[in-house]
């Protein structure tokens, strides 16, 4: 018997049971990800400026996330008597659930052949995967204007707007760069664009994957930069400011929404580390076609991946200064936003004249 | 259609419910000794000065006017990049023709000045 997908309509129970299985896995790698990611970037920032980051809760301060949480949720929750009580109490989660829902599209290793059934290692294979992260990252917006808006303190509105324009200021140059990639994948599903990576780099050299890093250089290095920018890394921390804006949109909240915040800075920087992984790295697949990197499985590449991303992001964030608003702003108007153009139409007459 | 997103209205489902179900708890634990000085906006230490709510430059407006029109044609542009090579030279010079508007228009707000911050 041929092993047909899993499916609702085959087997429902096996199908729900594999989905939320899955589904708590990823979840909680996710969670786990983002709470060892703050202890990670003191640590390296730390060592960056030769100092030990923090080193008293347990061995090198490997219990610091949980003490953070801990700390957190146990302090004293403020609503400023001027603020907009709904969304204000909306606006963490408006955040974070975006930042922890766009994990669903992305592949994390083959699929799986068990009994009669192939089961695929993501959450859910979307045809229009990258228009659905595109969406939900556009909806992490709402999150900080409405943060920045209903708080009622002119730090938060200052850190509310200019993230605003931020974000879609550089939401644009980045839908624009990766155009590039689909017009050579012809596909949206992550899944296949995992599996168009795996074969040989351009047709000939067997060895090294077709990664569209190597098709797709200048895409890379744009969605790299706009990505950092969307997240409000490091150099692109304007709205949070913290010489300028105490702590731009939350600086009002306090207790555990404030962690909300912080987990949501981390998720989604998790999240562009995983898409740049998918799109431009290969995904889950070994960067050599080798026996022995190919019997490591898919997740451990993925993730190694995406922690690499992330020491990288990390590193920007020690070396870089702030660049000035009016800098950023003409930066993605005026130079990202005509290169990725220009990245777009070259692509395509390439791809023309090599038919 | 329901093997797709039925995965997602559960992670949804999840998400919400912990940002939510965190929020609430805390609140639940966490100390309340309100005073009026505290429940104030922050502004250094100092008494607010009236509300924060006052208008703010223009050129924020401009910027997300420009974002809506060029988001839409970039959203234009993602199923013709899924059926480029199906579509061949024909497809890339209607898009060229297309990019060339869009490049016009683009080359209209630049000129009259809407991308600068001084």
């Amino acid at each position: 018997m041929t092993p047909e997908m899993l499916s609702l309509s085959n087997s429902p129970g096996i199908f729900i049971g594999v989905m939320l299985v899955k589904i708590l896995v990823v979840f909680m790698v996710v969670m786990l990800s983002v709470a060892y990611a703050t202890w990670w970037e003191r640590k390296i920032i730390g060592h960056m400026q030769t100092r030990l980051g923090p080193m008293r809760t347990g061995w090198h301060g490997l219990l610091q996330p949980f003490a953070d949480g801990i700390k957190l949720f146990f302090k004293e929750e403020i609503i400023p008597t001027q603020a907009t009580i709904v969304p204000f109490l909306l606006a963490p989660a408006m955040i974070l659930v975006p930042a922890l829902i766009t994990v669903a599209v992305i592949p994390f290793g083959p699929d799986l052949h068990i009994g009669n059934f192939l089961i695929p290692q993501q959450i859910t294979d979307l045809n229009v995967g990258v228009l659905y992260i595109l969406a939900f990252a556009g909806l992490g917006i709402y999150g900080i204007v409405l943060a920045g808006w209903a708080s009622n303190s002119k730090y938060s509105l200052l850190g509310g707007v200019r993230a605003s324009a931020q974000m879609i200021s550089y939401e644009l140059a980045a839908g624009l760069t990766i155009i590039a990639v689909f017009m050579l994948s012809e596909t949206l599903s992550l899944r296949e664009i995992v599996a168009l990576q795996q074969e040989p780099l351009w047709g000939i050299c067997s060895f090294v994957p077709n990664w569209y890093v190597f098709t797709q250089p200048l895409a890379f290095g744009l969605f790299i930069i706009t990505g950092l920018a969307e997240i409000n890394r490091t150099p692109f921390d304007m709205p949070e400011a913290e010489s300028e804006l105490v702590s731009g949109f939350c600086t009002e909240y306090s207790s555990m929404k404030y962690a909300l915040f912080f987990l949501a800075e981390y998720a989604n920087m998790i999240v562009i580390s995983a898409i740049t992984a998918t799109l431009f790295l290969g995904g889950w697949s070994a960067p050599l076609n080798w026996g022995l990197f190919n019997m490591i499985p898919g997740f451990v590449w993925l993730l190694a991946k995406v922690y690499f991303l992330m020491f990288c992001f990390m590193w920007l964030r020690a070396t870089f200064p702030r660049v000035r608003y009016d800098q950023l702003m003409r930066m993605g108007w005026k130079v990202l936003l005509p290169l990725a153009l220009a990245n777009v139409v070259v692509t395509g007459l390439v791809v023309v004249v090599l038919q | 259609m329901l093997d797709s997103y039925l995965p997602i209205l559960t992670l949804i489902i999840i998400a919400v419910g912990f940002s939510f179900g965190a929020a609430i708890l805390s609140r639940l634990v966490g100390e309340k000794k309100p005073s009026t000085v505290k429940l104030a906006p922050y502004e250094c230490g100092m008494p607010p000065v009236g509300s924060a709510r006052e208008r703010f430059s223009i050129k924020f407006y401009i910027i997300a006017m420009l974002f809506i029109v060029f988001d839409i044609e970039v959203v234009f542009m993602y199923p013709w990049a899924v059926m480029f090579k199906s579509l061949g030279l024909f497809g890339f010079i209607e898009m060229g023709v297309f990019i060339l508007i869009l490049l016009v228009g683009y080359a209209y707000v630049w000129k009259k000045g809407a991308l600068e911050w001084e």
